[in-house]
């Protein structure tokens, strides 16, 4: 490998960069803002690299080329933003149903409805709880700097294989739209024969393989969400959080994203005050560190969750440590920018207890 | 005492096994064309079939061939995927009328528009069949439906799309034909559309697209003979079989 040089990139563009990094041979566009990055960088980029590169007429479209596309057993790629990402819920549905492994970007804007282009976290229950019909979860990363955007899109792709789920990068317009430096890695040693043993290619010397999620047979689909569930479960080892100077803190922060970022600002300047806080910040959704959580509660912490919502995240903050505590919530409101000092009295007051 | 008679030869990717279709449905005619031209093109080791929702979403159980099952209406968009993905491979949709002319529109039209190398077979029966008889986008008019039970009324519901036409007027399609498997003349008239179809695809020409009249005797409340006759009579006379385009015919001149 030759010697990591750095770049200074928008998050959008290090997604596409990871993509390519990743080996992703089929990317399928619409435009919706705050991605055009995406699909844009990638619409000369992949050509370039001797991939598949589509802007589909919407994102129903887009998401359906995906389930075909990695049906075929190759990595392959959609992005888009909430409105977007309403209309790509049956397919992403039937992928989790019929087990294809795409991966999924959200740079996430406000809502409800056309709600505006900035910023907001508004889309976490959909990401975690499902978002289509049906029992099913996504593989959820979340990050929270340029480079993390870069590392988890690569990630995303090795986790959709291993499990053969779609993946959800879950970002949102700040990290979308902010440049940071990214020492760009491509990663090594990757299987060859990926995708092979199952995907779609003609049925040549064998039997012929089928991908669906109709269950009809007596007990056949409670089979099939059996065997879902299972895969669940053994996804809930691949969770991950940053934790910030939480060992001798009173209080938690727990914030996910960009917000996760900002909070550890604003942390850290609190520390500097000698204030006793700390930070957990979920670098995966689903699954949700949980048990972290539970563990800091143990020790008789205290919580507040910081979101750019109107209070999703924290549902699963209390779902985790309701045995031993309760977690405070302060609302960072979509379409406003947040800064660090605009959680400085939050954090305060909730210090206080 | 009966006595077998083999008329033909049984297509090797068609499976020796009864269907789920009603007595006198051209679903299975349907299959059965698709399965002879795939085997005829030797491209049974080479195809991959995508399926739509309706009474055929079954049809991966009587082609043996590599398939995925596509949500309502959106199989010309898997077909992409999987044609993108997979370029070297045959690739194709089966779909019926409210899949394929009404939920699905917006993706049979652009499919077909970016000229994706891959062919669709449209089954039009003109309900939704799978569903209990609902009225289609290509009821006809005056024809009664669960869901227009005075009959389809041309002020309220529109004309029935004649889909063969709109995809002919689409620049990345190939070829595009109405046919129809009521009567041995017009089986033998659509077994060449269908290997038409497929052989276009081989030779990387653009979309093709065939659009078989088919019968659905249960939710038209008829026998198979008088399903088979009214294609005839009602069906034919608003959707004209015949070619609509042909992009090697247009060079020949
Ligand atoms: C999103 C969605 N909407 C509705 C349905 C219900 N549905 C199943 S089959 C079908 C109709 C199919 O009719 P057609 O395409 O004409 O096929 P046919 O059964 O007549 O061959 C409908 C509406 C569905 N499965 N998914
Ligand atoms: S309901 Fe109609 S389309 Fe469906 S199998 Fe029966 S006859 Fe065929
Ligand atoms: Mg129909």
């Amino acid at each position: 490998m030759s010697t990591p040089k750095r770049i200074f990139v928008k998050g959008n563009e290090a997604i596409s960069r990871g993509a390519l990094a990743a080996g992703m041979r089929c990317f399928f566009g619409y435009p919706i803002t705050p991605q055009n990055d995406i699909p844009e960088f990638l619409s000369q980029a992949l050509p370039e690299a001797g991939g598949e590169f589509v802007q589909a007429e919407s994102e129903v479209a887009a998401a359906n080329m995906l389930m075909g596309a990695a049906a075929c057993g190759i990595r392959a790629m959609t992005s888009s933003s909430s409105p977007g990402m309403s209309l790509k819920q049956e397919a992403i549905s039937y992928m989790a149903g019929s087990e294809i492994p795409g991966v999924i970007v959200n740079v996430s804007r406000g809502g409800p409805g056309l709600g505006d282009i900035g910023p907001s976290q508004g889309d976490y229950f959909q990401s975690v709880k499902g978002g289509g019909h049906g029992d099913y979860k996504l593989l959820v990363l979340a990050p929270g700097t340029v480079q993390e955007a870069y590392d988890l899109t690569i990630k995303a792709f090795d986790l959709a294989f291993k499990y053969r789920n779609p993946v959800l990068v879950l970002a949102d317009a700040i990290i979308g739209q902010m440049k940071e430096p990214v020492v760009p890695w491509v990663p090594e040693n990757r299987d060859p024969a990926e995708g092979q043993d199952w995907g779609l290619q003609g049925a040549v010397n064998r039997p012929p393989r089928l991908i669906k999620s109709l269950f009809l047979d007596d007990g056949a689909l409670a089979g099939q969400n059996l065997k879902l569930q299972a895969k669940y479960q053994a996804m809930q080892a691949e969770v991950d959080q940053e934790l910030f100077l939480t060992e001798d803190a009173e209080l938690i922060v727990v914030a996910f994203g960009s917000i996760g970022r900002i909070a550890k600002s604003t942390v850290r300047k609190l520390r500097a005050q000698g204030k006793k806080v700390g930070l957990v910040r979920p670098i995966t959704l689903f699954p949700f560190p949980s048990d972290v959580l539970l563990g800091l509660a143990k020790q008789g912490k205290r919580f507040l969750t910081i979101e750019h919502n109107m209070g999703q995240m924290v549902e699963d903050v209390r779902l985790a440590i309701r045995t031993v505590a309760d977690s405070a919530f302060h609302a960072q409101l979509p379409g406003n920018l947040p800064t660090p000092d605009d959680f400085e009295e939050p954090i305060l007051k909730a210090l206080e207890g | 005492m009966t006595q077998e008679i083999r008329v033909t030869n049984y297509p090797e990717v068609l499976t020796d096994r009864p269907t789920h279709y009603c007595p006198g449905c051209h679903h299975g005619t349907a299959h059965r064309l698709v399965a002879e031209a795939i085997t005829d093109l030797g491209l049974v080791d080479k195809s991959i079939l995508i399926g739509s929702i309706g009474c055929s979403v079954f049809i991966y159980n009587y082609l043996s061939l590599d398939a995925i099952e596509s949500p309502h209406g959106r199989a010309p968009a898997v077909a992409t995927g999987v044609k993108r993905a997979r370029p070297d491979k045959i690739v194709f949709t089966y779909q019926g009328d409210g899949d394929l002319a009404s939920i699905g529109m917006a993706e049979i039209m652009h499919c077909a528009n970016r000229g994706e190398n891959i062919t669709t077979i449209f089954v039009n029966n003109t309900v939704y069949g799978m569903t209990g008889g609902q009225m289609a986008p290509t009821t006809l008019v005056g024809q009664k439906t669960t869901t227009c039970p005075g009959g389809r009324c041309r002020e309220n519901e529109g004309m029935p799309i004649r889909m063969t036409e709109i995809i002919a007027s689409l620049g990345g399609v190939a070829y595009a034909e109405r046919v129809a498997v009521n009567n041995v003349k017009n089986i033998m008239k659509a077994k060449k559309a269908v290997t038409k179809a497929f052989e276009y695809q081989t030779k990387e020409l653009g979309f093709s697209f065939v659009e078989i009249l088919a019968t659905c005797p249960t939710n038209w409340h008829m026998t198979p003979l008088q399903a088979n006759k009214r294609v005839e009579t009602e069906m034919i006379p608003y959707f004209p079989l015949g070619n609509f385009k042909d992009v090697l015919a247009k060079e020949e001149k």
